[in-house]
Order: C-alpha cells, then sequence, then structure tokens
C-alpha cells in the first residue's frame, strides 16, 4: 500500500506530474469526442438532406 | 504531383481515410499505453531532476506536435494557394485545432514542469514567447478561416495567414540556441545524435509516435466532417439554384 502511495507522490512531485497526464489525456480526449460528434452530425445532415432530395424526384 | 492528384478526388479519399483511421487509433492507443508504463512506472527518475522529469514524456511529444502541425497546416496551405486541391483546404482546417490543443498542452505541461525546476510557472523568453505566440497564430488562423459567410475566401485568407506565420517555426527551434533562455536546450533532435539515456528516450519516442498516429486519426475525422458539410452546402447551393430559376 505504501508502494502505492509512493508512487502517486512521485518523490514529492505528484503534484505537478499528474496533472500533466491528467490535462494531456482529458483534452486529447475531448479533441476526440468533439470531432467524432462534428462527423456524425454532417453526415446524419446529408444523409437526410439527400433523402429529401430522393423523395421530391 | 501526381499523387497529390489521385487523393484530392474526395471519394478516394474517403475510401483510404476510412482504412487507415482504425489502423491510426490502434497504434495511438497501443504505444500511447506502453509509452504511459514506461514513462510513469519503468523509467528511473532523473539524476538532477528526481521525479519531475517524467513531466517531459508529455510535455516534449506535445512541443514537437505543435511544429508538427504548424508546418502541416503551413504546407497544406501552400498546395491550396498554388494548385487549388479543395482537399487541402480541408485538411489545413482539420489540422488548426489539434495543432492549437497540442500547443496548449505544451505550455501547460511546461509551466507544471517549471515550476519545480525554474522557481516560476512564465517566464517572458524566447522559447516561451514563441510558443505563446505560436498558439495565438492557430486561434487567429481558427478565427479568420470562420469569419466569410463564403467558406473559400475564408480558407484563403487564413492560408496566406499560415504561411506568414510559419516564419515562427524556425524561431521556435533555434530559440535555445539564439537567445539566452531558462529553457534547455535540444537533447534529442540536435547534431550529434541524442544526448539521453535509452531508459528515458523509449517512453519518449513512444509518446511522440503516439501523439502522431493521434493526429492522422483525429485529423482523418475531421476531414470527412468538412467533407459532409462541404456535400451539405453544395447541395442547398444547388436547391436555392433551381428555386430561384
Amino acid at each position: 500500500m505504501s508502494d502505492l502511495a509512493g508512487f502517486f507522490a512521485m518523490g514529492g512531485y505528484g503534484a505537478f506530474i499528474w496533472p500533466s497526464f491528467g490535462i494531456t489525456l482529458a483534452v486529447l480526449v475531448l479533441v476526440w469526442i468533439e470531432s467524432n460528434r462534428r462527423l456524425k452530425r454532417n453526415e446524419r445532415a446529408l444523409a437526410e438532406m439527400e433523402k429529401g432530395l430522393g423523395g421530391r424526384r | 504531383m501526381k499523387r497529390l492528384d489521385w487523393f484530392a478526388n474526395p471519394a478516394r479519399f474517403l475510401k483510404v481515410a476510412r482504412a487507415v483511421q482504425p489502423w491510426a487509433a490502434g497504434i495511438a492507443l497501443g504505444l500511447g499505453a506502453a509509452g504511459l508504463y514506461l514513462g510513469l512506472v519503468a523509467s528511473p527518475p532523473d539524476y538532477q531532476q528526481g521525479e519531475s522529469v517524467r513531466i517531459m514524456y508529455v510535455h516534449v511529444p506535445a512541443a514537437w506536435m505543435a511544429l508538427f502541425c504548424y508546418t502541416m497546416l503551413a504546407m497544406a496551405s501552400a498546395v491550396a494557394l498554388i494548385w487549388k486541391h479543395p482537399l487541402a483546404d480541408l485538411a489545413a482546417k482539420a489540422t488548426a485545432p489539434v495543432g492549437a490543443a497540442f500547443t496548449f498542452l505544451a505550455l501547460l505541461t511546461g509551466s507544471l514542469w517549471g515550476k519545480p525546476m525554474w522557481g516560476t510557472w512564465w517566464v517572458w523568453d524566447a522559447r516561451l514567447t514563441s510558443m505563446l505566440v505560436l498558439f495565438f497564430l492557430y486561434l487567429g488562423y481558427i478565427a479568420l478561416n470562420g469569419a466569410f459567410d463564403d467558406p473559400a475566401r475564408g480558407a484563403k485568407a487564413s492560408a496566406v495567414l499560415a504561411l506568414v506565420g510559419f516564419v515562427n517555426v524556425p524561431i521556435i527551434k533555434f530559440s535555445v540556441d539564439w537567445w539566452n533562455t531558462l529553457h534547455q536546450p535540444a537533447s534529442v533532435l540536435r547534431a550529434g545524435g541524442p544526448a539521453i539515456h535509452e531508459s528515458m528516450l523509449a517512453p519518449l519516442v513512444l509518446m511522440a509516435l503516439a501523439f502522431k498516429a493521434y493526429y492522422v486519426w483525429v485529423v482523418l475525422i475531421r476531414i470527412r466532417a468538412e467533407i459532409a458539410a462541404g456535400k451539405i452546402r453544395a447541395a442547398r447551393l444547388r436547391a436555392t439554384g433551381s428555386a430561384a430559376l
């Protein structure tokens, strides 16, 4: 257990190391989520539009 | 240019993008996990910096990506301006937010590393200031790109900004040699080879490759989204055009 505590303490630098890794991971995940949402939204809108145009013809 | 012509066909590009994307995702996640393990667990603390050296494994790859993405942005902008490849505009537009994110992370992790090592979150020296300028260049590109009703005009104006701003990239790279700075000089990409032990070089390289694969993964998603948006715009234009007739 103290091994684990020592790992998280990182020789006293834990307060700088963990935010560095945590925020990096969070930002990369958020950019990925936003990109995927954008793709899904546009593809859905395009599919609906093509369906609408096909119906009118 | 032949190969670029081949890619400039959106239908062909979409096919290639869909095939490449899962590989890029797998490489990013796999190498990222290995890099995190080596960086946080298996690699030794530095003899001067102690455990704080581990911040290097996100800070340095993020900073490399900040410069890599801007180089991509400038290259895509040049191709778009000179050869008018429609996909080049989309690639530039898709790259900018990813580059901005990596630049933000390089600045933030640098600050988190600077506090324990230099005793300050920030100094206005050449390396840090030129990186901040890079961040503003990305934001300026994004703002200018979206500032016009006609996306083609926005693409053109922002492409010019991207090319002019490219002068900042060599300034960042060589800032640690040209000026006195708190920031340490290059220890990997330098004449004479890396001056860093394998046990630290391995997680650094793994994280750098993971970030590159992440870039490919996310930029392909964003280009696909832009292609779909372009088709929607074209369909709307056709619809209003035929209504006017």
